[in-house]
């Protein structure tokens, strides 16, 4: 290699240092928190490391009971309530949106334009539009605090987003694959099932992917709709723990740390559908 | 057709999953349930509320108490919201005092007046009733009577050979100043200013203490008095000076105790639940160094009359309106407000029936624990100068305009005047509506 | 994979027919679920928009026509908050897309490491916000924070300072936190837009003569039109619409100098039980994210230069 292109190459390097340290640095900080009791957390000048390294925080949520306040003892509640609703969620919408998104994409008929503009709008709108009637029916029909209710609600961006990733997708599947199975006999929904869907896994797994994490990343709905332990989540929890506990920072980390590794483990392990989504959504625009 | 089939089975697996999933387990036909908020901030711990809840249960086998807690900040939304649904979210709410306008003008609270027991009203303290009680009616139960104390860290004050606390906010400020002269705190004040209640909570315990007021006789603000605006410039003063802590601009109640209980500030004021807190080893670096001192005023409180000033920040518990079992609620409040169950749990919450305060009764309070004794002679000094916020329905929205001015003063973008000035106006507006 | 051929069946319906009840049978279930939570809504919270609607039980609501509106236009919180949010959505949005550019260039120029710095990038995005936004609050803590300590051990300051009580810096520093958790989505995109680009272009380029920068200008950057459109529409649609990180580090203090429009929608609605006014200002706030998308296409979009 010469002289120059080595010189260029440390050169890069030397700028992806700056990159890992503003990526890492609050992340690692977080995790220093986490792991640190008060006298460690409270002291000037600051510790980088704490002196005495502690994994109670993490204790007091998995194993409440001796826990100080109350807030780490529902932690572990509110992380299974995310799970539960951010995999409904997922699920619900994978299925009845790519029944819909291959409708819009291969079958022409007359409002077909129209509702993929539609549904496209409905991301304009802000949650807090939708809120009040909302909860209105929820209480009516008595869903408050009941995780079916974040459900239904959290349906209301999810599925026309799930819908507009899968449409993308969906137009990317050669259309001569389908006339083939048209050929042989198949009706719409047989190509759909037999031909489309095992196509697009990667596409369904990335749309799965980014459903999962915006339904776990969802935070005024549970505020509003839940604060019962059937259903808060894991954002609300957080949340009171601002302010509320100002003294148990430590806790709060810890619970900051768990809430943040099943959406990022999701993410890293189905990061190659990461970029092919971001790709699909650039093509179609 | 079988795709169609297909479909129908999909479908019937979704209800399935969201049947299985969303709903929570039905409640089994039995006990009567009833959900209460309430605050898990001042007053009792949520630990020692369920206890309470669980003895109520063991004395009244029909009856399961479902307790829900929430910070402050909290509270007031989801009461609204809870409201919306009927039946509705909550049986029982605690409210605090300056709740009760806004929610009877919104129909949310259950008139009780005909279930207060004559020895209930003879018992508790008169001012605890008039939180809740409205063109005679009666709206709720007193629960917690609490009232902003001025704390004081003794150490800290004997270190900078300081003997006594201060009497006048003039004087805190020379011991400030001294504390932070000789090293001992950098920022010896730590105040609850940020966009919040409790600012308004500081402001009044001044303004009072200034001689002004929120209103004057006819009912218009008076806030942007001479005295108000003094108050005011006094608090950012204090700031410019590096005597209170510049973050407690940012501050609220807990973020106040966070830093008096870590041994930053030698002077806090705030409610009750920051003594016990200073005692408690888990929480707090400052254990058996806490001291309470009778809320300062200025010297031109004092020649215009004032006595002691401080703000009332009670609260009690209201049935909602719309619950569908108000005999049941209304037993538990009353076991949550009897005297036994008080006496119990004083440590963090005196009683509120004036009776424990008198004679014997005194005598076991303040032997109930060891706190007693410094807890209930600070209350029975501080209370009776507790003043009132102004009792109207749009109390939120004039509260949340003054906490604006009283922000932009402090930070600099407003003088003092100006935004005073600007939240009077609002508050006039407001009314007028 | 060959599939029987079904028996001949008399068609009772053309095919278009057939194909158009296969589509409303496909897009059924989801219509319902969109009808019942989407488009209900809208048009309640749009009725609701022209009422006076204070809360509570058994209030009467009165008919104002467009009263809600004029009363928030003639609001100077409301236009001072317009303006915060404009600078919250330009700075942000901006800074991302600078960032983002500039990353994703560097990942695509292959430094060591450039598949774990790729991977780096996902973690950011994939903390929830509100994580990321306690995370901030601590790191901006007065008496504690990771930013004071950070400074003071470099000596760029002398005293802690109160970050999140400046007024004019605190709206910067909530600006700093969105960044830090949504640039990298910013920078995934552009740089998987990058990989798609044909190299032979800029080599024919370099062959004819022209510089790094103007192979940049003139040949990369319209090719990565569509990627940066769609990055923006997004990123500023969600933008202007920010609350949930607001409402973790600073509540829209201090002194409002952190309120933003949906913030100011929240206090309308709950805060202060003026349902109508909440209802109106949510419907400017779509009207106009709906704007703003539609002048980004408008502007933006070229069709002739997409794949």
């Amino acid at each position: 290699m010469s002289l120059r292109k080595l010189f260029r190459k440390v050169l890069l390097f030397l700028l992806t240092l700056p990159v890992f340290f503003f990526i890492f640095f609050p992340l690692l900080w977080l995790l220093s928190a986490s792991l640190s009791n008060q006298v460690d957390l409270f002291s000037v000048p600051i510790h980088w490391i704490p002196q005495h390294p502690t994994i109670q925080n993490y204790m007091d949520i998995f194993f409440p009971g001796q826990a100080a306040s109350s807030v780490p003892r529902t932690f572990a509640v509110a992380l299974l309530n995310s799970f539960k609703i951010a995999s409904a969620v997922t699920v619900i919408c994978l299925f009845i949106g790519s029944l819909a998104a291959y409708a819009l994409v291969r079958i022409p008929f007359r409002f077909n334009h129209s509702m993929q503009l539609g549904i496209i709008a409905t991301r304009m709108i802000p949650e807090i539009s939708l809120v009040l009637p909302l909860f209105i029916i929820a209480a009516r029909l008595q869903l408050i605090n009941r995780p079916v209710v974040l459900i239904l609600t959290y349906m209301s961006f999810a599925l026309p987003y799930a819908i507009w990733l899968m449409t993308a997708y969906f137009q990317t599947v050669p259309i001569e694959l389908e006339d083939a199975a048209r050929l042989d006999g198949c009706s719409r929904l047989g190509i759909l099932f037999r031909v489309v869907i095992p196509i697009s896994v990667p596409g369904l797994v990335s749309t799965a992917m980014f459903v999962f994490l915006l339904a776990w990343d969802e935070f005024f709905y549970a505020l509003i709709f839940t604060s019962t332990l059937a259903a808060k989540t894991v954002p609300v929890a957080i949340a009171e723990f601002v302010g509320r506990y100002a003294v148990n920072v430590n806790g709060m980390m810890a619970g900051g740390i768990l809430a943040a590794i099943p959406p990022v483990l999701v993410a890293l392990i189905f990061q190659r559908y990461i970029v092919s989504g971001m790709t699909a959504g650039a093509v179609k625009g | 057709m079988r795709s169609l089939h297909k479909i129908s089975l999909l479908l019937l697996a979704l209800l399935f999953i969201i049947g299985t999933v969303g709903c929570a387990p039905q409640q089994a036909s039995g006990p009567v349930t009833i959900h209460v908020l309430t605050m898990d901030q001042a007053g009792l711990k949520p630990a020692e509320i369920d206890e309470i809840a669980r003895e109520f249960e063991a004395k009244n086998p029909d009856i399961k108490v479902n307790m829900e807690y929430l910070g402050y900040d909290f509270i007031h939304d989801k009461i609204t919201t809870g409201m919306a649904a009927n039946p509705p979210a909550y049986d029982a709410v605690m409210i605090d005092v300056i709740w009760p306008d806004e929610f009877i003008k919104a129909g949310y609270l259950l008139d009780v007046t005909d279930r207060v027991t004559p020895e209930m009203k003879s018992g508790m303290f008169p001012a605890s009733w008039n939180g809740v009680t409205r063109n005679g009616k009666i709206y709720g139960m007193p629960w917690l009577m609490d009232v902003k104390y001025f704390m004081y860290n003794k150490d800290m004050l004997e270190k900078a050979g300081i003997t006594d606390p201060p009497k006048t906010w003039e004087e805190l400020v020379e011991q400030a100043q001294a504390i932070k002269d000789q090293g001992i705190a950098e920022f010896p004040i730590i105040w609850s200013w940020n966009q919040k209640e409790g600012v308004v909570c500081d402001y009044a315990v001044l303004l009072y203490g200034n001689g002004g007021s929120f209103v004057d006789a006819s009912g218009k603000p008076a806030f942007n008095s001479e005295q108000g605006i003094q108050a005011l410039e006094w608090m950012k003063q204090t700031l410019d000076d590096g005597l209170s802590n510049p973050s407690s601009v940012s501050a609220d109640e807990p973020a106040v105790e966070a830093d008096f209980l870590a041994g930053k500030s030698a002077f806090a004021v705030n409610w009750l639940f920051q003594y016990s807190d200073s005692n408690d080893a888990s929480k707090s670096q400052i254990v058996g160094q806490a001291a309470f001192a009778p809320m300062p005023v200025f010297q031109a409180g004092i020649d215009a009359g004032v006595k002691g000033s401080s703000v009332d920040g009670s609260s009690s518990f209201a049935i909602m309106a719309t619950t569908p079992y108000p005999d049941q609620t209304w037993k538990f409040l009353t076991y949550l407000a009897s005297n036994e169950v008080q006496m119990k749990y004083s440590k963090e919450m005196l009683p509120v029936w004036q009776t424990d305060f008198e004679g014997d009764a005194l005598k076991t309070l303040e032997a109930a624990n060891p706190t007693n004794p410094v807890t209930v002679p600070a209350f029975l000094a501080q209370f009776p100068y507790a003043n009132e916020r102004p009792t109207v329905p749009y109390y939120n929205e004039a509260s949340a305009a003054l906490q604006l001015a009283i922000q932009e003063a402090l930070t600099g973008v407003k003088s003092p005047k100006d935004a005073l000035d600007e939240a009077a106006a609002k508050w006039i507006e407001l009314a007028g509506k | 994979m060959t599939v029987k051929p079904k028996p001949f069946r008399k068609q009772r319906f053309s095919l278009r027919q057939q194909d158009a009840r296969t589509a409303w049978l496909l897009l059924f279930p989801s219509l319902l679920v969109m009808v019942g939570v989407t488009l209900w809504p809208v048009i309640s919270t749009f009725i609701l928009s022209f009422l006076n609607a204070p809360t509570g039980l058994n209030q009467t609501r009165t008919f104002v026509g467009l009263g809600n509106y004029l009363v928030m236009l003639r609001d100077q919180l409301f236009w001072e908050t317009v303006g915060r949010t404009m600078y919250f959505t330009v700075v942000s949005v901006g800074l991302e897309l600078i960032l983002g550019l500039a990353i994703a260039q560097l990942i695509h120029s292959r430094p060591w490491g450039w598949k774990f710095l790729r991977i780096s990038l996902i973690i950011p995005w994939a903390v929830p916000t509100i994580v990321n936004g306690a995370m901030w609050r601590w790191i901006y803590s007065a008496d504690f924070g990771a930013l004071n300590g950070l400074l003071m051990q470099l000596g760029l300051i002398k005293h802690y300072v109160p970050w999140l009580t400046l007024p004019n810096m605190a709206m910067n520093l909530v600006i700093a936190a969105d960044i830090w958790h949504t640039m990298p989505f910013v920078a995934l995109v552009l740089q998987a837009a990058l990989a798609t680009l044909p190299e032979d272009l800029e080599e024919a380029a370099a062959v004819d003569g022209a510089n790094a920068w103007q192979r940049f200008w003139q040949i990369r950057m319209p090719l990565l039109r569509p990627a940066i459109l769609v990055a923006l529409i997004v990123r500023t649609v969600d933008a202007f619409r920010v609350f949930d990180i607001v409402y973790i580090i600073t509540s829209g203090g201090p002194a409002y100098k952190t309120l933003t429009i949906t913030y100011l929608t929240y206090l309308n609605s709950f805060a202060f039980g003026k349902q109508g006014i909440g209802a109106a200002l949510s419907f400017l706030i779509s009207a106009f994210t709906i704007v703003m998308a539609l002048i980004y296409i408008r502007f933006l979009y070229r069709p002739e230069e997409t794949q």
